[in-house]
């Protein structure tokens, strides 16, 4: 099973031209936020995963395109099996994925994991479960803190504008190249030609809205489309999108 | 009080050197004492287009390095009165453009050249130089060509301009953004073979300050060292000096928009 989500870097620098010095920077350490896929691995059986990773190419092709990609251990069935992530790493590769670190492992699993060159990222936050899906308790504490974000301008292609704890409102279009991310629902009263994922921490409930659907990706709660996935009679057209039984549905939106 | 204003794309090769040199020789021909800076460290086009290459002592890194004063450096157009040009430098490194040093000199000629506009010919991409020419923007002139990947760096620009220019910074009114659509060519938009004007505008969502057609004129004005808006009777001239005179506040039509009627009827009479 593969969730989209989004990590935020602890190491938040202003977002601001260097000034320079007498001596010129050679780098520049900055924050940024990045939406990753993450494979939750329940066990280790090298064919198997090849197998459905093969059937995921052939629904999406073109969607591992060297895709990073995260590995998360919190559901293995054995957590004593050995993993050669070495090896691991070489069959996803092979697949058009390349892991970046891995996620959610015992102390063992994280030393050979670093030893393979992946690093242990931060812990997914609260609010929800393994797969992915919010408890019932949580969903009033969410509600309870929900924090909306107005952009009045356009989002043009490179930018990526995130609403954590509640909903997005963008009063223009949102160009390809560009992210919406949201931790509540999206409302674009504009075309939507860039990706745009809702309900990032697990809220099922989320929805998205747009003045014309053009998306390049549509997830909700983990649960993704891309663009070659469409219906193509819901091209270009004003659309409302939801999750039921963990598949997103897109309706038109009619006046 | 002078404005500043940026002429900027993202992609390389889509007009902005062009662009620079008419408009702001358009701007000097109607009175308005003009300066065009070459922010393009490296390259060094504009002085060329100006047709002032032979005249360049100083350039702008010497002036923000003190090696140079602004006197010495400007260079004052032989054609059009009020005109000035800013050169860039050939050789060295494009680190020197630092944002006090710009700050600096775009201060210094506001308030001691008292000139009107401060016209910035950006370099292509999103680097040092291209970031440097629109950080002081109170506008922009975004050239783009009527093509996907044009379009899509003018998209990227428009954004940081909102978000990384000095007005976006400090929460001031945000830099004025202009379209200019360049290499325009009708008959190919027609055929599909080229985003339409509308397809433009339906992407960018700003609004659109002039059409430049595709035009031979161009190529012959640069190489001549002259602004093609000084070639009064070629088309791209024309369209340039109407987007001069919408930037001033002019009401006009677009011209350029449709496919031109004589081509047409030649095509027709299959005359030559
Ligand atoms: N309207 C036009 N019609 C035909 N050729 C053009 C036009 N505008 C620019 N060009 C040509 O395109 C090339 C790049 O133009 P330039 O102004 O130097 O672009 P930039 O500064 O964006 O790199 C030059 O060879 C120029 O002659
Ligand atoms: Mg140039």
């Amino acid at each position: 099973m593969l969730f989209i989500e989004v990590f935020q870097d602890l190491m938040l620098l202003p977002r601001s031209l260097h000034a320079s010095n007498a001596e010129t920077l050679p780098f520049e350490l900055k924050g940024s936020l990045f939406t990753l896929t993450v494979m939750h691995l329940f066990h280790l059986d090298h064919a198997v995963i090849e197998r459905h990773l093969l059937d995921k190419v052939k629904q999406a092709p073109g969607f591992f395109n060297n895709t990073p990609v995260v590995i998360d251990l919190e559901g293995m069935t054995e957590p004593k099996q050995a993993i050669d992530f070495e090896r691991l790493y070489a069959l996803l590769r092979k697949n058009g994925l390349i892991p970046v670190g891995i996620r959610n492992g015992s102390p063992e699993y994280q030393e050979a994991a670093l030893l393979a060159g992946l690093p242990m990222l931060p812990e997914r936050r609260s609010n929800t479960n393994a797969n992915g899906l919010i408890r019932k308790t949580d969903l009033n504490e969410l509600t309870a803190s929900l924090r909306n974000r107005i952009i009045r301008q356009p989002v043009r292609s490179g930018q990526e504008v995130y609403a954590p704890d509640g909903d997005l409102i963008v009063l223009g279009a949102v160009s390809a190249g560009a992210d919406v991310i949201a931790d509540g629902n999206i409302h674009i009263y504009g075309a939507l030609r860039g990706r745009a994922l809702a309900g990032v921490k697990g809220n099922i409930e989320s929805w998205i809205f747009c003045q014309s659907l053009e998306a390049e990706l549509i997830s909700i709660a983990g649960h993704y489309q891309v663009c070659e996935q469409f219906n193509p009679t819901d091209l270009a057209k004003a659309a409302q999108i939801c999750l039921r039984e963990e598949r997103l549905i897109i309706e038109h939106l009619t006046r | 009080m002078a404005t500043i204003i940026v002429v900027t794309s993202g992609k390389g090769g889509v007009g902005k050197t062009t662009t620079s040199a008419s408009f702001a020789t358009g701007l000097a021909q109607r009175g308005y004492r003009t300066v065009v800076i070459d922010f393009d460290v490296g390259l060094r086009n504009l002085d060329l287009i100006m047709g002032c290459e032979r005249r360049v002592v100083y350039d702008f890194i010497n002036v923000i390095n003190n090696e140079a004063t602004l006197n010495q450096a400007l260079i004052r157009d032989k054609r059009v009165e009020n005109l000035y040009i800013l050169p860039a430098s050939q050789t060295r490194d494009k680190d020197a453009l630092t944002k006090e040093g710009v700050e600096r000199i775009l201060s210094e000629l506001k308030q001691n050249f008292e000139f009107e506009y401060v016209v910035c010919d950006s370099p292509a991409g999103i680097e040092r130089g291209a970031l440097m020419a629109l950080y002081y923007a109170d506008e922009a002139l975004v050239v783009t060509n009527p093509e996907v990947s044009s379009v899509r760096d003018s998209d990227r620009i428009l954004g940081i301009l909102s978000s990384r220019s000095r007005r976006a910074e400090q929460s001031e009114n945000p830099v004025k953004e202009h379209l200019v659509l360049a290499r325009y060519a009708p008959d190919r938009a027609n055929r599909g073979d080229m985003l339409t004007v509308q397809d433009v505008l339906e992407i960018l969502a700003i609004p659109l300050l002039g059409v430049v057609p595709e035009s031979s004129a161009v190529l012959q004005s640069s190489n001549a060292g002259i602004p093609v808006i000084l070639d009064e009777n070629s088309d791209a001239g024309l369209a340039y000096s109407d987007l001069v005179d919408r930037f001033l506040g002019k009401d006009l039509p677009h011209r350029f928009i449709e496919i031109p009627k004589k081509g047409f009827l030649k095509r027709l009479f299959g005359g030559g």
